[in-house]
């Protein structure tokens, strides 16, 4: 609860750019690999591509949503802003790529099950996890206090985060008890690189685009810092 | 947490006398329950088997919409007058205002409950199954693990802006493994249960309860007093 004395400070940029480049190559490299030397699935013919960026995507939301949880459980050990501002881009990146896994595994859905939208564990807990960060980012939209949204989305976060294994099992009951449809999920060994290649890429553009809204992150909160402070009639952050 | 639970106890009797004193309160929540009830019964009705089938859901859903309404009423009491800053002046720990509210929060949906099932039971035509004390350990379960998580989020969001869609959009996801629990409970005992799958659903009542009862007592410090 204590006011703010010193001027929160702007991360050095450093290598980061390359990192990014780094990264967007290797997206570019593991798809090409992905699309150029994996053969047509016996089943769904080329649509199996889709799984290079979808299953990537999903895992990559869990490790999004990990960084919510240690970032958040830091902030409120150590009251230190950086941790907040890491744990909401962390949530913002997280939900993006939740939002992409829900998209992506939609359109994969529809030409090899016949449906948009069916109610298997995973797709309904996949949901429910994008909701619970929806109200996350939500709360911190709607509280404009800093202590107060750091606290309280720290809280929210780790909250939301236990639950997930909840909310899996509980699907996962509702589903198995009715017993209707397990999905199907063995990968042919010929796919397996590519996978695993793809879901590195998208690893480093997941850091990358946590470490990019960090930064934006900070700067906003400086600019807010340096209004404060000019509306305080103190003298600017320099 | 040694001492602390007099206090808890006498915040939990100052919400409830306020809501005793100025009745229009519960009043009206109850009778939204019972509306939620009747317009689930046009949705789903009136064929009487449709309507039986239909019956856990339309039930936990009502106490689900109603109760959302009690929780961010709880705190709001606070806000006039700045009550919340002289309620955080009160020499006791911190966790015992939580607790207190929860209490009262209980004692309120418990009270919901008792009018808004029997209706429900009535106008969806349920028959009353031979195990029904287990049928009120699932609603006790399932009730306090929506009060546990609707009293803490509660606390953020009327103090928040736009407390109406956020307490929902915030509360409602988390509360999925609950809702979905206790409806397949619900529904297990009501029929014959033939797969035996009352017993599993009640132990995830009881698991998430504990769970999330201990967590929400161990953020609680963090929560109020930004």
């Amino acid at each position: 609860m204590t006011a703010p004395t010193a001027a929160p400070s702007i991360p050095a940029t450093g290598r980061w750019p390359w990192f990014g480049a780094f990264a967007l190559l290797s997206l570019i490299g593991a798809q090409a690999l992905g699309l150029l030397t994996s053969p047509a699935d016996r089943d769904m013919g080329h649509l199996q591509k889709i799984m290079y960026v979808h299953v990537p995507a999903a895992w990559m939301t869990f490790v999004a949503f990990f960084v919510v949880l240690v970032a958040s459980l830091r902030y409120l050990m150590t009251r230190e802003e950086r941790h907040d501002l890491l744990a909401a881009s962390a949530a913002e990146v997280g939900a993006v790529l939740n939002g992409l896994t829900l998209a992506l595994g939609m359109i994969w859905g529809r030409p090899t099950w016949g449906v948009w939208w069916t109610w298997d564990a995973r797709l309904t807990s996949t949901l429910v996890l994008f909701l619970i960060f929806v109200g996350y980012l939500a709360l911190r939209g709607f509280v404009d206090e800093r202590d107060r949204r750091a606290q309280w989305s720290a809280a929210v976060g780790i909250l939301g985060a236990i639950n997930v294994p909840i909310v899996y099992m509980s699907v996962k009951w509702w589903r198995t008890l009715h017993q209707l449809q397990s999905s199907p999920s063995t990968v042919d060994p010929v796919y397996v690189l590519s996978l695993r290649a793809n879901a590195f890429a998208v690893l480093f553009v997941t850091i990358y685009f946590i470490r990019r809204r960090y930064e934006a992150a900070c700067i906003a909160r400086v600019a807010e810092w340096r209004r404060e402070a000019f509306a305080l009639g103190g003298t600017s952050g320099q | 947490m040694t001492s602390g639970w007099p206090q808890a106890l006498a915040i939990a009797a100052k919400d409830l006398r306020i809501e005793r004193r100025s009745k229009a309160g519960f009043n009206s929540v109850v009778a939204l329950g019972i509306t939620i009830l009747v317009l689930f019964g046009f949705a789903l009705g009136p064929d009487a088997a449709a309507l039986r089938d239909a019956a856990p859901g339309a039930l936990w859903l009502a106490i689900l919409f109603a109760a959302v309404l009690a929780f961010n009423r709880s705190y709001q009491v606070e806000l006039d007058a700045g009550a919340l800053d002289a309620l955080l002046l009160y020499p006791a720990p911190r966790w015992t205002i939580y607790a207190g509210k929860l209490l009262a929060n209980l004692a309120f949906v418990g009270l919901l409950i008792a009018i808004v099932v029997p209706v429900g039971i009535v106008l969806f035509q349920v028959t009353i199954p031979p195990r029904w004390p287990l049928l009120l350990l699932v609603v006790a379960l399932g009730a306090f693990g929506i009060v546990t998580l609707g009293t803490f989020y509660a606390a953020m969001a009327s103090r928040s802006r736009a407390r109406e869609v956020l307490l929902p959009l915030l509360l409602f996801p988390m509360l999925i493994p609950v809702i979905l629990a206790s409806m397949e409970a619900s529904k297990a005992l009501l029929t014959a249960d033939l797969m035996r799958a009352a017993g599993a659903w009640i132990r995830l009542l009881v698991g998430f309860d504990l769970v999330f009862l201990v967590a929400t007592f161990l953020a609680f410090d963090h929560v109020i007093e930004g």
